[in-house]
């Protein structure tokens, strides 16, 4: 069954529907601060946003992802159609695994970013944070593919942290330390069938669960019986915000906007001001944006996305970047406190060609202190890697925490 | 405020018998909203100003009025988005009284009993619009950027005067550059997109983003509101963008009624012009702008009175300003033909309801929020096509399209509790029917179509009327002075729009005699309660008398 149906009328009385998993998150959210996530109610925290981050970094965390869009792709034509869609080259993923991707309007302006879960031969489903169904089908001229949205067909929860492969192991999922990163794989569970991959948003070892949504409560109750003595937490969308710029992640709608909303075309991005080049794969002989992306390559492009650690302790949301002369460059675009890297980090957007790695800059600062405002232009030095790396993420086996 | 000072506003009458040999620094002739934002910014700039009305109440087609009992009747305009900000600010019409409420949503009802609405709720409103077509709920992102994008462009130009492409002088070229710059800004594809935009029909237009017929009928309204124009025809989609560009504290594209009734705006303009030491004149109209060697010198009314002026400024139409109260003589012949041939077409109409109590739409089934919206009776554009066809063949439309609205659900000064006004807005109705002047006959005909539609839509609404106003064109005409009927004092077409508006060589507000001036919406940017014309002459006027800056000018937004 589907989690929501808005097919009657009287669809306006509820502003946002309730997930799959939510009687089941409803007694567990102490705060009973709820946020929006497209058509459903989303936790911002539980309890305490802090304790569910250090559960993701120090145990394990539950977070309920069905509010994602999901499209699910299939026919004859289905690779050679995500081929086109998308910048890099799908063929590279087989059947069994997951990739990130990006996909761009004709002038190489990314749309959004997502990703391809190859499900099995010619079968394939797409996730991201924007809907993009007239996109999708448009691009299905020319293709034997069908493709639909699937996202309130799926339930899905994401089990992150290190001791994620230990609950999944305990919860009877045999062999679950043997998927590799970014590898599928299927479990009958309670009579139906699990998707289970190694995938997530928070840079560690994790699993993202799929399900139908008839049997999502029982998912929750089985998770969380089985992680219990692993240290199992509820986690909401503050905890996630945290762990994903200490992972480097991107958000649309955050470090960047989606071409198909954005009003001003200058501030549209490709995928090398996003620092995606590595997704573009000139070898296909065609996608979307591919005349664009080359002559962007070769003539260079206007924005550089990089990763700041900028010394001290105050939150540099929102923040203008300076270079060390004082000239503005760019600004920050996700910024949060790392309680693993125990340091100030950030995603900036910059002018090309600022943000060279180990490039040092400043940045502008406001804080308050007892309501009073203070300004500190704080020094700041462009790093390569992300903030938080441990090796847990790609060990497989998976190690037990 | 109370009902009873929404009451006493709307019937201040204003009679002050001005010193018959004083010289005024200008005269204003008309208080539309924009005659009377002229008049203010002329006032507040210091000079002594004369606003003369030819009927006893002001605001022109931005008017409160009772004409029935206790109902308010927002008469002839009813909703507000495109009052320009910098105008309310400067005016300081907050201080006056005005207070611009917005409200959301609208629904489109077909005859099937299904309809599509939309929402205050963002979400909501994708799913309502999901409902009908997913994929449709999806383009519409791309089709509010794109819209957005043109509106963004536009709105920069609604507080300029718009340059003089022929023209060497300095200011010309460097505003003829300014806007080219603006334009290349734009990137390519938004540059192609506005050409195409300002040339095509809305349908064709709609047929780019969107596939469900309901959602294209819902969509295409508002590119034939006050147009004789089809949605087939080349031009309706810039006047959806017209309707696009305003906004409601900041939100581009939103509507809001005044509490009040529209007439509040011109009250609050009103009140900041005599605040600023302006005398206003109504109940006697202008029978002749005076001239005397290339030069203006007053006006004379009909009721005998005399005023003079160095400066005169219409608010009236263009061709009721040169053809009805200028002597021909003082005029040229070529002039004359471009006034003649200004486009100014009547296509509207509307109807004014006292009810007693809510209408029943069967389809919405009593839901609370459309009801607080627009609500429009049609399934495709091909009907509404079929409406534009009845116009063409001179009788108002069988199947007329309707922007229907239930003010009092939102403003409690406007009628007693549980009681309503209902305005319905009607497309098309023709300024002659079949090349005759319109008989009362011909009015309840076309009164008695408009309430027929409704009621089959909303069983039992008839028993509900309590009073109703059925306005024509002819009445606009004749009430208002707006020519033809035409409710933005000419039409929004590409021709005779920014630099050849309202006719080339004449688009910065200045007429073909020294002194005399255009304030009305038959100059750029166009109709609508903008207040944008009537500033912008203000501009104008005080640059030509060497006054300091005092007028908002260009965007405050980016
Ligand atoms: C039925 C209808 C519905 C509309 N709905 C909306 C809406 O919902 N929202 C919106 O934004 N716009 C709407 N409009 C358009 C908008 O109301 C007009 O474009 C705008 O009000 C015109 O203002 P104006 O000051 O330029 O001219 P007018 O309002 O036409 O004012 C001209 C004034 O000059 C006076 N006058 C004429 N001749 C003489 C004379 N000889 N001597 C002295 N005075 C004279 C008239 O009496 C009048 O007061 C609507 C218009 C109509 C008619």
């Amino acid at each position: 069954m589907k989690a929501i149906d808005y097919s009657n009328k009287t669809h306006y009385r509820t502003k946002a529907f309730h997930s799959p998993f939510y009687s089941r998150q409803e007694p567990m959210n102490q705060l009973k601060e709820w946020g929006r996530w497209s058509d459903y109610l989303s936790p911002h925290a539980y309890s305490c946003a802090s304790m569910e981050y250090f559960a993701c970094r120090n145990a394990c965390s539950v977070f309920d992802l069905t509010p994602m869009t999901k499209y699910h792709i299939s026919g004859k034509d289905a690779l050679a159609y995500l081929n086109r869609l998308v910048t890099r080259d799908v063929s590279k993923i087989k059947p069994g695994r997951v990739g990130y991707c990006v996909w761009c309007t004709d002038e190489g302006r990314v749309i959004d970013d997502g990703t391809i879960f190859h499900l099995s031969e010619n079968e394939y489903r797409m996730c991201s944070q924007e809907r993009h169904l007239d996109w999708l089908l448009t691009n299905t001229i020319g293709f034997d593919v069908s493709l639909t949205e699937e996202t309130h067909e799926v339930a899905a929860l994401a089990l992150q942290g290190p001791t994620s492969c230990a609950t999944l192991k305990q919860m009877g999922l045999e062999g679950v330390e043997n998927l590799k990163p970014f590898g599928i794989r299927y479990f009958s569970f309670e009579n139906t069938q699990l998707m289970v991959s190694r995938t997530g948003f928070t840079g560690d070892l994790g699993y993202e669960l799929w399900i139908d949504p008839d049997h999502a409560e029982v998912l929750w109750d089985r998770l969380f019986e089985a992680g219990h003595l692993h240290g199992i937490q509820a986690m909401g969308d503050e905890a996630l915000a945290m762990l994903r710029v200490e992972a480097g992640f991107i958000q649309a709608g955050h470090d960047f906007m989606p071409a198909h909303q954005t009003v001003r075309v200058s501030h549209t991005r490709s995928p090398y001001e996003l620092g995606l080049g590595w997704l573009v794969d000139f070898k296909k002989p065609n996608f979307n944006g591919r005349k664009a992306l080359l002559a962007e390559k070769e003539h260079g492009h206007r924005y550089n996305l990089v990763k700041l650690d900028i010394e001290g302790n105050k939150s540099a949301c929102d923040s203008y970047v300076f270079t060390k002369n004082k000239k503005l460059v760019g600004t920050v675009t996700s910024a949060t406190w790392s309680p693993s890297a125990k340091a100030s980090i950030a995603l900036a957007t910059l002018e090309a060609p600022f943000g060279r790695p180990g490039e040092e800059l400043l940045v502008e600062i406001y804080y308050q202190k007892e309501l009073k405002w203070s300004r500190v232009m704080a020094r700041a030095v462009v790093v390569s890697g992300v903030f938080f790396d441990p090796p847990r993420r790609r060990q497989t086996p998976a190690a037990d925490y | 405020m109370t009902r009873k000072q929404a009451r006493d506003i709307i019937q201040v009458q204003i009679y002050r018998e001005p010193n018959r040999v004083k010289k005024y620094d200008a005269i204003v002739v008309g208080a539309g909203h924009n005659g009377l934002t002229n008049a203010a910014f002329l006032a507040k700039a210091g000079l002594d100003v004369l606003l003369v009305e030819k009927n006893d109440y002001i605001g022109g087609a931005t008017v409160s009025l009772k004409k029935h009992k206790d109902w308010v009747y927002s008469n002839c305009s009813y909703v507000c988005s495109l009052l320009r900000p910098e105008v309310y600010r400067s005016l300081n019409l907050a201080k006056y009284g005005l207070q611009v409420v917005p409200y959301g949503g609208s629904a489109t009802i077909s005859q099937n009993g299904d309809y599509l609405g939309s929402y205050v709720d963002p979400d909501v409103s994708r799913r309502e619009m999901a409902r009908l077509s997913p994929r449709d709920a999806d383009a519409k992102v791309r089709f509010d950027r794109d819209i957005m994008r043109q509106c963004r462009f536009i709105r920069q130009f609604l507080l300029r005067t718009a340059p003089d492409p022929t023209s060497f002088k300095p200011r010309d070229l460097m505003e003829m550059f300014y806007m080219g710059k603006q334009l290349l800004n734009l990137g390519e594809d938004v540059i192609y997109d506005m050409m195409r935009l300002y040339t095509m029909s809305i349908s064709e237009y709609l047929d780019e983003y969107f596939e469900h017929p309901l959602i294209k009928a819902a969509k295409a309204g508002s590119g034939i509101i006050g147009s004789a124009m089809g949605v087939m025809s080349p031009g309706t989609a810039y006047v959806l963008l017209h309707h696009a560009m305003g906004d409601v504290d900041g939100t581009m594209g939103a509507w809001g009624f005044a509490r009040g009734g529209m007439g509040a705006i011109a009250q609050a303009m009103a009140d900041c012009f005599e605040d600023h030491g302006g005398e206003l004149l109504s109940g006697s109209g202008v029978e002749q702008i005076t001239v005397r060697g290339g030069k203006v010198t007053g006006v004379a009314l009909e009721n005998g009175n005399e005023y003079q002026a160095d400066v005169v400024v219409s608010n009236m139409t263009l061709p009721r300003t040169f053809l009805e109260c200028m002597d021909q003589n003082d005029l040229e012949p070529d002039f004359i033909r471009k006034v003649k041939n200004f486009k100014i077409r009547g296509s509207s109409g509307k109807l004014n309801f006292a009810l007693d109590g809510l209408p029943k739409f069967t389809a919405l089934e009593d839901n609370p929020e459309l009801i607080k919206g627009d609500l429009h009776l049609v399934d495709t554009v091909e009907r509404l096509e079929l409406a534009y066809d009845d116009w063409k063949n001179g009788s108002w439309s069988k199947d007329p399209y309707v922007d229907m609205l239930i003010p009092t659900l939102t403003d409690p000064t406007m009628a007693p509790p549980g009681k309503h006004f209902m305005s319905v807005f009607v497309q098309y109705v023709p300024p002659k029917v079949n090349g005759e002047d319109w008989t009362s006959d011909h009015r309840d005909q076309f009164g008695q179509t408009v309430i027929d539609k409704i009621e089959s839509y909303a069983p039992g609404f008839k028993d509900l009327i309590l009073h109703v106003e059925i306005r024509t064109p002819r009445d606009l005409e004749d009430d208002v002075g707006l020519t033809q009927g035409n409710i933005f004092q000419g039409e929004l077409t590409m021709d005779q729009l920014l630099f050849n508006r309202p006719i080339p060589g004449y688009a910065q507000y200045r007429g073909p005699a020294k002194g005399l001036y255009m304030c009305g919406s038959s100059n750029h940017p166009g109709g609508g309660v903008m207040a944008a014309p009537g500033a912008n002459a203000a501009r104008e006027i005080l640059r030509d008398m060497r006054k300091p800056k005092s007028v908002p000018e260009g965007w405050i937004d980016d």
